[in-house]
């Protein structure tokens, strides 16, 4: 065997270990595997190496207060393919005047939060996806209403209703705070056999009472209504008729 | 069927970023930084971002910020354990200290602390190679895809970081 053979055969051993070989070139180390006992402890070595790199290096995470100013960041910056157009048509007027971008965002935020359903039901369906995906569920797991309201406090600048529905099924998981179109709002975790529902509050002033309307988006079903000062958006991957009914004990709750 | 929004194709990946900064960079303040910037300019190119793996991509601004970066700072130069690209990759000589194993070497409790400084001592170029490859859990190809460099160069920059820390982990157990 002479090096520069060995020197690929490494690599080939090397690539066995990361699992990057197709079967017939993992079969063909495995057979030069058999005759070559510096290989096999090379073998044995390197998935040492990578087990204890596995288990022993930190994979760090992204720490809680900057992962919410990131998202707040993007959130005020990033391009939005689903936004409707006149949004944009704001954007660029702002723009053209010169006002940089995340104000001129913000702006448009605050004229379009209110209204503009479309763009609202998408950036919270994303952040309940978001949620979903990084594991970051709560902030606070707490089934006490009495625990997660006070969490709230100071976090945000309302007080959001918090209830706990465990007598008519939906049992209060948490709560967190979540950003929908740049800004921070209260979420709160409900949960439905294996099901999630997050249910997302702001205050939105002078909104008035509007009753419950049903929306779909990417097989996910919302529904969102006011009360008072607040707007409420639930979000879940629960059927329509339970997800109804969650609104509907949520709303007759005290 | 609409396009992605950034939120979907870059925040998921917030965590892989930030791990890949933080190991780059080997400051956390500086790891906040470079993703910070990366995700900024990661908004700009957003809409030439083309719907493949969007980890890849974010990990290759966020390595590209990171180089800047260091170099800026002059700190790219970490003193190499290791020469060049093209060097040969040589026998498997840390082999051959008599009498030791580095299964149990490594999986023995003191050495643990010490892993992870050895993986922070190596060059950068081996060190985020390993990093992508075993903690991250990217296939050479997308490792490739961010460093920016053939697979075969992967291969070889995997082979001499892993060879170092085997080494290494020999040297601290003797």
């Amino acid at each position: 065997m002479n090096d520069d053979s060995h020197r690929e055969l490494r690599l080939l051993v090397q690539a066995d270990c990361d699992g990057e070989l197709q079967p017939r070139d993992a079969a063909a180390v495995a057979a030069h595997l058999e005759d070559c006992a510096e290989c096999r402890v090379l073998q044995r070595d390197l998935r040492a190496t990578k087990a204890a790199l596995r288990d022993e290096a930190p994979r760090y995470r992204a720490p809680d207060d900057f992962r919410r100013r990131m998202e707040a960041m993007t959130a005020t910056n990033a391009p939005r393919p689903h936004a409707p157009a006149p949004r944009w048509r704001w954007g660029a007027w702002f723009g053209s005047f010169g006002l940089g971008a995340a104000v001129a965002a913000a702006l448009v935020l605050l004229i379009v939060v209110p209204r503009d359903n479309g763009g609202v039901e998408q950036s919270v369906l994303d952040g309940h996806l978001r949620a979903l995906q990084s594991d970051r569920l709560y902030d606070v797991a707490s089934t006490d209403q009495h625990t997660v309201k006070p969490w709230f406090a100071g976090k945000i600048d309302f007080t959001p209703p918090v209830k706990d529905l465990a007598a008519q099924g939906f049992p209060l998981k948490g709560g967190r705070i979540d950003t929908v179109h740049g800004r921070a709002v209260a979420a709160m975790i409900y949960g439905r056999a294996k099901h999630v529902i997050d249910l997302y509050v702001w205050s939105q002033p002078k909104a008035g009472d509007a009753p419950s309307r049903d929306l779909s988006r990417n097989g996910y079903n919302l529904v969102t209504w006011s009360k008072g000062d607040m707007r409420f958006w639930a979000v879940s991957d629960l059927n329509r008729e339970e997800l109804d009914d969650f609104v509907r004990d949520w709303q007759a709750a005290p | 069927m609409p396009a992605p929004s950034f939120d979907r194709v870059a925040l998921p990946h917030l965590d892989a970023a930030y791990n890949l900064a933080r190991w780059l960079t080997r400051d956390p303040t500086e790891a906040e930084d470079v993703v910070q910037d990366a995700l900024l300019r990661a908004v700009k190119y957003f809409p030439s971002f083309n719907g493949g793996d969007g980890r890849a991509w974010l990990l290759r601004i966020v390595r590209n910020v990171a180089y800047d970066r260091l170099t800026a700072r002059r700190d790219g130069g970490t003193v190499p354990l290791e020469s060049s690209d093209d060097e040969e990759v040589g026998p498997a000589d840390y082999l051959r200290d008599p009498g030791d194993d580095p299964e149990t070497a490594l999986s023995r409790k003191q050495d643990r602390a010490q892993l992870d400084t050895l993986l922070a001592a190596l060059p950068l170029e081996l060190r985020e190679a390993v990093v992508l490859c075993d903690l991250e859990e990217m296939s050479y190809r997308e490792i490739a895809a961010v460093i920016g460099v053939p697979i075969g160069t992967v291969m070889s920059r995997l082979w001499r970081g892993r060879r170092a820390l085997m080494r290494a982990a020999k040297a601290g157990d003797a």
